[in-house]
């Protein structure tokens, strides 16, 4: 800083402690919590001294949480989300900044006007689309009596019926959350930084548009993809509502939804040593990326407030 | 918007813009428009039968004695979470951003929290605060000497809840405070200090203001996330129980559609929370946009 002051030097220290504790406490505590045996973690209070019955709880909470699976599938919805939302958003930006054509301010408008919508405030519509994807088709195909204009062709009665349902499946727990602004947002933002010359340059050495996002574009942008990774990893995995909703398969459950079957209900036996040990195995991931990853990570995190 | 250097060739951008307007088209606005015409229905439980009923829905939500306290309830969780998590996150960025040794490790010890899941740090509290085993629980009924019961206290419920949601976002908060502090110029802060201005007043003069626009981006955001993140925090927690202590609006959606399957009414409620949504966002471009400017 930019005076010596020892007193307040040693309060800022004091206060970063306390705030590491605050924030470190619970995930400590839990820990110790889940190296115990069940008499232990049930006393009051809780003694503070590890035990050594981590790999026995983590054993426990495997089988009884059937984390094997429901890691698997969380793994798989949250590599779909990161990857499908950085596709999609990525073509997306590189058409809306590059391209000139007519419907260029519609698309544009159309995208960004769902930026602060998460799937929260739609949960029962969205739900009813992810059962049939092909519903608003049939609501069409209603609207236009198309039924009997084809029993009319056909010359005997016809009912069509139009059906793509997604529950209990991979492309239903990835699909509607892949429908995201923020990640053509930022892409967007960083295509308009890149200097013209480049693009001009390209065109000028005959590089068609796709030769100049292969070429140019993508590799300007591997550290956003990068950022985005983490980003959208740890926002896939922690979904809560929406594979809560669309799963009831217990083979498709998600690691954080299984969990709520390992926490004691109020007349189980106290196993929170398992449910402690089975919950740190599920948040390991996520916590890994973003703290190996922290610098693209807060950049991008940071970056799209600007 | 556009560049000055672009390609003009025909179907192409069309084509690379078709897959983000068809998920957006198939997820959001059909969604969003369904839920709009279900909100002027009235439907039985197995979706037989519609009936038109102009705005009963929204009259009878919004003169529902529950729906208010909801709301009340809802306002009343957003604000003590908000301003729980953005002081504490404020003050330790403001002293990581003084600290000169081992700035990478205090970060890193600070930032991990945010990936953890809501529902997560709910079944970590759920622990912590748990009336019969819970260190923080027991604590609690010592020193401040309160009978503590979530599980049949509502003021208890809420409060465990609130704890849960605010110490995820504290790390949230402190990343953005802690990269906007970063970028104040060091200069400005050495040119006030050689005017004689101390540390506090530096911080209230200086830091607060330039930071002014990070600060209204976190509130709005801690707003979005307490109003809709915190769905697992509930959920496992309590379930919006006890008597209702803890429905948050969104979880009353999800109650009242779900499991109540009463789809005119909970269509109704998403229409309300998606304005109040709306209303946030315009709120916060236009709020950008006038007041809040660096002062230098």
């Amino acid at each position: 800083m930019v005076e010596k002051t020892p007193i307040l030097d040693t309060l800022t220290y004091i206060f970063l402690m306390l705030g590491i504790a605050i924030v470190g406490f619970p995930i400590i505590y839990s820990i110790i919590a889940a190296t115990l045996p069940l008499e232990q973690v049930s006393k009051v209070p809780m003694p503070l001294i590890p035990g050594d019955q981590l790999w026995v709880n983590i054993q426990t909470a495997w089988v009884k949480g059937n984390l094997g699976s429901n890691l698997f599938n969380s793994f798989i919805m949250a590599s779909g989300i990161t990857i499908g939302k950085i596709i999609v958003s990525m073509f997306g930006a590189f058409s809306i900044v590059y391209f000139d054509y007519r419907l260029r301010t519609v698309a544009f408008v159309t995208v960004f006007c769902t930026l602060m919508l998460p799937v929260e405030v739609r949960i029962l519509p969205t739900y009813e689309m992810a059962a049939n994807l092909f519903g608003p088709l049939q609501s069409v195909w209603n609207a236009l009596h198309l039924d009997g204009l084809v029993s009319w062709i056909a010359r005997h009665e016809v009912e069509v019926t139009l059906e793509w349902s997604l529950l209990d499946s991979y492309t239903g727990l990835i699909l509607p959350l892949v429908a995201s602004a923020t990640c053509t947002f930022l892409f967007r933002q960083f295509f308009l930084t890149i200097p013209e010359e480049l693009c001009e340059a390209a065109k000028m050495d005959g590089a068609s548009p796709m030769i100049f996002f292969r070429k140019i574009l993508f590799p300007l942008s591997k550290t956003n993809i990068a950022a985005l990774v983490v980003i959208e990893f740890v926002y896939g995995w922690n979904q809560y509502l929406w594979p809560l909703l669309i799963t009831t398969n217990p083979k498709m459950l998600t690691a954080v939804i299984g969990l709520q079957y390992i926490i004691p209900a109020a007349d189980d036996l106290p196993y929170w040593n398992v449910a402690l040990a089975g919950s740190l195995i599920v948040m390991l991931p996520p916590v890994l990326l973003v703290i190996f990853m922290q610098r693209y990570f807060i950049k991008g995190l940071v970056e799209p407030e600007k | 918007m556009k560049k000055r250097a672009y390609f003009t060739s025909g179907y192409l951008p069309y084509f690379l813009i078709l897959p983000q307007v068809l998920v957006t088209a198939a997820f959001f606005y059909w969604p969003a428009l369904q839920g709009l015409v279900q909100s002027f229905m009235r439907s039985d439980p197995f979706g037989f039968h519609n009936t038109f009923i102009w705005f009963d829905n929204f009259i009878a939500l919004f003169t529902d004695p529950l729906y208010i306290k909801s709301i009340c309830l809802t306002f009343f969780f957003s604000a003590s979470m908000a301003i729980t998590s953005i002081s504490i996150g404020l003050l330790i960025a403001t002293m990581a951003n003084r600290a000169l040794k081992a700035k990478a490790l205090i970060r890193t010890l600070l930032i991990w929290p945010y990936a953890v899941a809501p529902a997560i740090s709910g079944i970590l509290w759920l622990f912590l605060l748990h009336p019969s085993y819970g260190v923080v629980a027991i604590a609690i009924k010592r020193w401040i000497g309160i009978d503590w019961n979530p599980i049949l206290n509502g003021k208890d419920a809420l409060f465990m809840v609130i704890i849960a949601s605010s110490w995820k976002e504290i790390s949230y908060n402190f990343i953005f405070f802690l990269a906007g502090m970063q970028a104040i110029p060091g200069s400005l802060i050495e040119a006030a200090a050689m005017d004689g201005a101390s540390p506090f007043i530096r911080f209230w003069r200086i830091t607060l203001p330039l930071l002014s626009p990070t600060l209204f981006f976190v509130i709005v955001m801690n707003i979005i996330h307490s109003f809709f993140e915190t769905f697992g925090v509930i959920h496992v927690m309590t379930q919006g129980g006890p008597g209702g202590a803890t429905n948050i609006l969104v979880y009353k959606v999800y109650q009242d559609g779900f499991i109540g399957l009463n789809l005119g009414s909970s269509s109704a409620q998403s229409i309300v929370l998606m304005s109040l949504i709306i209303v946030i966002t315009v709120l916060q471009f236009k709020y950008i946009e006038r007041k809040v400017q660096y002062a230098g």
